[in-house]
């Protein structure tokens, strides 16, 4: 038990350092010019892709439930978070927390019902669902309807991205590696079996859903104050393929695989930018090629701490791969 | 090891593509380092929902362009339209005109087409002091906000409120209507602001708006709806949105036995109207635009752009162009690349000839103040029925 | 009108535009039935059937019939091609890649079209004479009739391939398991080829007939359709040929009625909605069959 809580701080620390190095090279990066605006609107949008990625892969990747619906959770989060601000002067920090938990509390209120059904039908619903929370939204006047919700204050920074992001990434890197997320991985595994070991299912594939729409919320209140404006337009359920193919790409399972689908995608996208007319085939291009060379994803189930080098830093054991037929049903 | 072979191969090929990807990036900035072209950007709908409408307009600021640069272009520099993809979506806008702006180191700043990308964009364009000019976004609140007008943001378009009351004051003074129904376009602010105002002014003139309804862009099927509205028998149907839309909406209509005249505005402006209607269901129908091409001095643009394209302009093609000669002049007139510069000489246009009019830029509102005409199709035909000038 | 007759209205209004669902559900309904994939390529197909048939209408100067047929065996292989190139190479990977390979594709055919036939829409040329019947006020609309009846006679014969024909039965064969079809001598690989042939060729007769009723094609026409028309499939009954047109037609008339009598802005809002509560009740569709699960 002391040993392992030792483990976990050592590690933990070693992460801190490295998320403390990074923040200073990018702030460095970003005080001193060196990047453009564009650019540092894309290392914000980055930040935010990797929340959305790593809170879906929880969901799709650890939990084995295909939910298609992510980007309606986003627009709660945003909505509740700029109708603070925006009306009511509320500060930041209680805007995205706000936004979060609404998120969460709708991923609960929908989550009991629907996660009873599985594959691809559980796909379809969580989509419709995503459609339905988009819908209302551009149905209700007091937050500009379709047109969007004007006058955001520009309150996302790098600050507040980054380190959101390593929360949210520490948090869902243990409660994976605690006993909750132990469960969500037999349930990914089979179910059945699962529920037979005595794991409540139900509680189990709901308390991922929540989380993962908790941390969604949190995101969307994040993008809302990036844009100044913000419309149902950017929920639809193409962003929330965006998201799933940012997990995909990534590896699900991997919570360094959602960062680097979240990169990759995020970067290709801005980097294609000087060929507008090109730039979707050259996705949808690069979309195909990878999913022929990497089936898997780029990092599988992997994590960067298991592999090559980064072992000996960690003193992990060996990945520990664990094969998903299941998942993937 | 847990790199394979084949992850490396595939991780170097990444790397090598982000590299290549940052330094064409790169590449595509330090071009602007030449002085003799003025750098304009073009933050357009070019994929997603709206694509039509963005690239229509670009279509039409491009031939503007081509035109001023043919002619030798301003004070012995070129133009180059930059063009930006932002996908027809509020957010992809602020960051397409971020990187106009910040990457490609443009001076000014045309489009988006839709209002709400407009609204998106203007906060960076405002930071930055770089000049925009919206050609289609018709919106008031584009150029004004809380009754202050932005001091970077312009428009080459008339207003919705200008829009509106022409088409009420036309149905109730010439149509004699006393009751309408409106159905706007949910997800567009042009359309919704239209059919308020329409509301407002028909109501003011003792008529009477029976039934509202609404409907999505890129709907197919309208029956349904247009049943209800059957069931409303009003004098007129007011539908402010576009063409795409509209010719289905105006097919329906008639096949469901909806009689009444129809009445639209400048969305309406696109052959296409009577190619997806068809010219019968279209008899009996009216809309107010910038333009009747039967114009002898919008001629030369017509076939201008007829002869680059292959096909008549529409309306956002007309307002792109328009746009394109409006920075032309205000360019010419500052003398000088500095975005602050032009940006005091658009605001001083006045009695400037484009390709769909006069245009005189209102420093008040930033609007500019131009002329508006009533169509009515007639037998495949477009007859001019009034031509509003502005008070 | 009185409320009794708007409501056969739109009914009528609904029935037809179900038809259309249910014709692109067909289509999809047979590759999901196949291969488990949810082919979101399918609304472009769609898309891509229609522009054929326009380009053999306005540029190739051929009557209606021929077109269709031009427009059906292109697409037809076009479909082929599309599952050799891109689906067979993943047969073994995870569902989840295929599927983003499905969204790829998707892209790639909705912005390489974009590309070279330009975002503006285009229009179909009057190639047939629209009739509208008016029966008591109830108008009905002679080319709603004709999409109703082939889907009708499209849904009879394909239930008929399934069922009794050599092919079909190592469709279900290959449908229940490929790998033990193989065993027992089928070409797997041949049979999923021509389950995406059939289902391509019925996309394109839905995107030529829906080119000519609506009167407006454009790039990005199939993304909402095929969404619809996966929606009519799950409602349904994935896999299932009546349940796909059954399916189709409630759709249609819940977004009818929604259109209607409430607004038709929560037209899509309600169309998820009786999906999901659905699933709640049937968690594989309608007609769907409950598999226990083994252990």
């Amino acid at each position: 038990m002391f040993k392992g809580m030792k483990y976990l701080r050592k590690n933990d620390a070693i992460m801190l350092g490295f998320a403390i190095v990074l923040f200073a090279v990018l702030q460095g990066l970003v005080t001193g010019r060196v990047l453009s605006s564009f650019w540092q609107l894309n290392v914000l949008i980055i930040g935010i892709n990797i929340i959305m990625a790593v809170s879906l892969n929880l969901i799709n990747g650890y939990t084995g439930q295909f939910s298609l619906g992510h980007a309606g959770f986003m627009a709660v989060g945003a909505y509740v978070g700029v109708v603070l601000t925006t009306n009511f002067h509320a500060p930041f920090v209680v805007a995205l927390l706000a936004g979060g938990a609404a998120a969460a509390f709708l991923g609960v209120l929908i989550g009991i019902p629907t996660l009873r059904l599985s594959g691809d039908y559980l796909a379809i619903a969580t989509l419709g669902l995503g459609e339905i929370i988009r819908i209302v939204i551009m149905n209700i006047e007091y937050v500009g309807g379709a047109a969007g919700f004007k006058g955001i204050p520009h309150l996302t920074n790098l600050a507040w991205v980054f380190w959101v992001t390593v929360i949210a990434l520490f948090f869902i890197k243990n409660f994976v590696n605690a006993q909750p997320g132990r469960a969500c991985l037999a349930i990914r595994e089979n179910e059945i079996a699962a529920e037979s070991m005595g794991v409540n299912t139900t509680k189990y594939k709901v308390m991922a859903f929540a989380i993962g729409a908790g941390f969604a919320g949190i995101a969307g209140g994040l993008f809302a104050h990036c844009f100044y404006l913000i419309s149902p337009a950017s929920f639809t359920f193409m962003a929330s393929f965006n998201y799933l193919i940012m997990v995909v790409m990534g590896g699900m399972g991997s919570i360094t695989g959602s960062i680097a689908g979240a990169f990759v995608v995020t970067f290709l996208s801005a980097a294609l930018a000087s060929w507008p007319e090109f730039r979707m085939i050259i996705y949808a291009l690069a979309l195909i090629f990878l999913m022929f060379y990497r089936p898997q994803g780029l990092f599988g189930y992997m994590e960067i701490t298991n592999m090559g080098p980064f072992r000996k830093i960690f003193g992990r054991p060996q990945a520990q791969k664990l094969k998903g037929g299941k998942a993937d049903e | 090891m847990f790199f394979t072979k084949k992850s490396l191969r595939l991780l170097g090929v990444l790397a090598g593509a982000a590299l290549a990807g940052t330094v064409l990036a790169g590449c595509g900035g330090q071009q602007a380092g030449s002085s003799d072209t003025i750098k304009i950007g073009a933050n357009f709908e070019m994929t997603g929902n709206v694509a039509n409408y963005g690239q229509a307009t670009l279509d039409g600021l491009n031939l503007a362009i081509e035109e001023i640069n043919a002619a030798g272009g301003i004070n012995g520099k070129k133009l180059e339209v930059i063009s930006a993809d932002n996908k027809s979506e509020a957010a992809e806008a602020v960051n397409a005109a971020t990187k106009l702006i910040s990457d490609d180191n443009v001076k000014v700043i045309v489009g988006p087409a839709v209002t709400a990308n407009v609204i998106a964009e203007s906060q960076v364009a405002t930071d930055a002091k770089i000049p925009v000019i919206a050609p289609d976004a018709t919106s008031p609140d584009v150029t004004v906000e809380n009754g202050q007008v932005k001091p970077f943001i312009f428009r080459s378009c008339f207003i919705d409120p200008q829009q509106g009351s022409v088409m009420a004051k036309f149905a109730s003074e010439n149509l004699k209507a006393k009751t309408a129904v409106v159905y706007v376009d949910n997800s567009s602010d042009y359309s919704k602001s239209l059919g308020k105002v329409f509301k407002e002014q028909f109501e003011k003139a003792g008529g009477q708006v029976v039934m509202e309804q609404a409907f999505l862009a890129k709907d197919q099927d309208f029956k349904a709806t247009l049943t209800s509205i059957k069931t409303a028998n009003a004098d007129v149907l007011f539908v402010p949105a576009y063409y795409e839309e509209v010719g289905k909406i105006v097919k329906q209509a008639r096949e469901l036995g909806i009689t009444s005249p129809i009445l639209g505005t400048d969305g309406w402006d696109d052959s296409k109207v009577a190619d997806i209607a068809g010219t019968e269901a279209l008899n009996n129908t009216y809309f107010s635009t910038h333009y009747s091409d039967k114009d002898e001095s919008v001629k030369p643009f017509i076939d201008a752009f007829t002869k680059k394209y292959g096909h008549a302009p529409n309306v956002f093609a007309a307002l792109g162009y328009d746009a394109g000669k409006m920075l032309a002049e205000a360019i010419k007139n500052a003398n000088s690349d500095d975005p602050e510069k032009i940006r005091d000489a658009i605001e001083g246009i006045k009695d400037l000839k484009v390709g769909t009019g006069i245009i005189t830029m209102d420093a008040k509102t930033h609007n500019p103040i131009k002329q508006a005409v009533i169509l009515q199709n007639k037998d495949g035909d477009r007859v001019m029925i009034a031509k509003i000038m502005p008070e | 009108m009185e409320l009794g007759q708007q409501f056969l209205q739109q009914m009528v209004n609904g029935i037809s535009l179900g038809s259309i669902y249910a014709l692109i559900a067909l289509g999809y309904t047979m590759i999901y039935g196949i291969i488990k994939l949810i082919n979101f390529a399918h609304g472009d197909i769609y898309m891509v059937g229609a522009y054929i048939g326009f380009f053999a209408i306005t540029q190739a100067g051929l009557g209606i019939v021929p077109a269709l047929l031009v427009s059906l065996v292109t697409t037809g292989l076009l479909g082929m091609l599309v599952e050799k190139l891109a689906y067979k190479p993943l047969r073994h990977a995870p569902r989840l890649s295929v599927l983003i390979t499905a969204i790829g594709v998707s892209f790639f055919l909705e912005y390489t079209s974009m590309y070279f036939v330009s975002p503006t829409p285009r229009t179909f040329p009057q190639v047939m004479d629209n009739v509208a019947v008016n029966i008591g006020g109830l108008v009905i609309n002679g080319q709603q009739m004709l999409i109703l009846g082939i889907t009708f006679v499209l849904m009879v014969i394909l239930t008929y391939i399934v069922k009794f024909t050599n092919t079909g039965k190592a469709m279900r064969a290959a449908s229940f398991d490929v790998e033990t079809a193989q065993l027992m001598g089928i070409n797997s690989d041949r049979i999923i080829s021509i389950t995406f042939c059939i289902g391509s060729a019925l996309a394109a007769v839905a995107g030529v007939l829906v080119g000519i009723y609506y009167n407006s094609i454009d790039p990005l026409m199939g993304i909402m359709p095929g969404l619809k028309a996966f929606v009519a499939a799950v409602l349904g009954g994935i896999g299932i040929l009546p349940g796909a047109v059954v399916g189709g037609i409630i759709l249609g008339v819940v977004e009818a009625l929604v259109s209607g009598f409430i607004s038709s802005t929560f037209r899509d809002a309600a169309a998820f909605a009786i999906l999901i509560l659905v699933l709640l009740v049937r968690p594989t569709g309608i007609f769907g069959k409950n598999t226990k699960e083994k252990v």
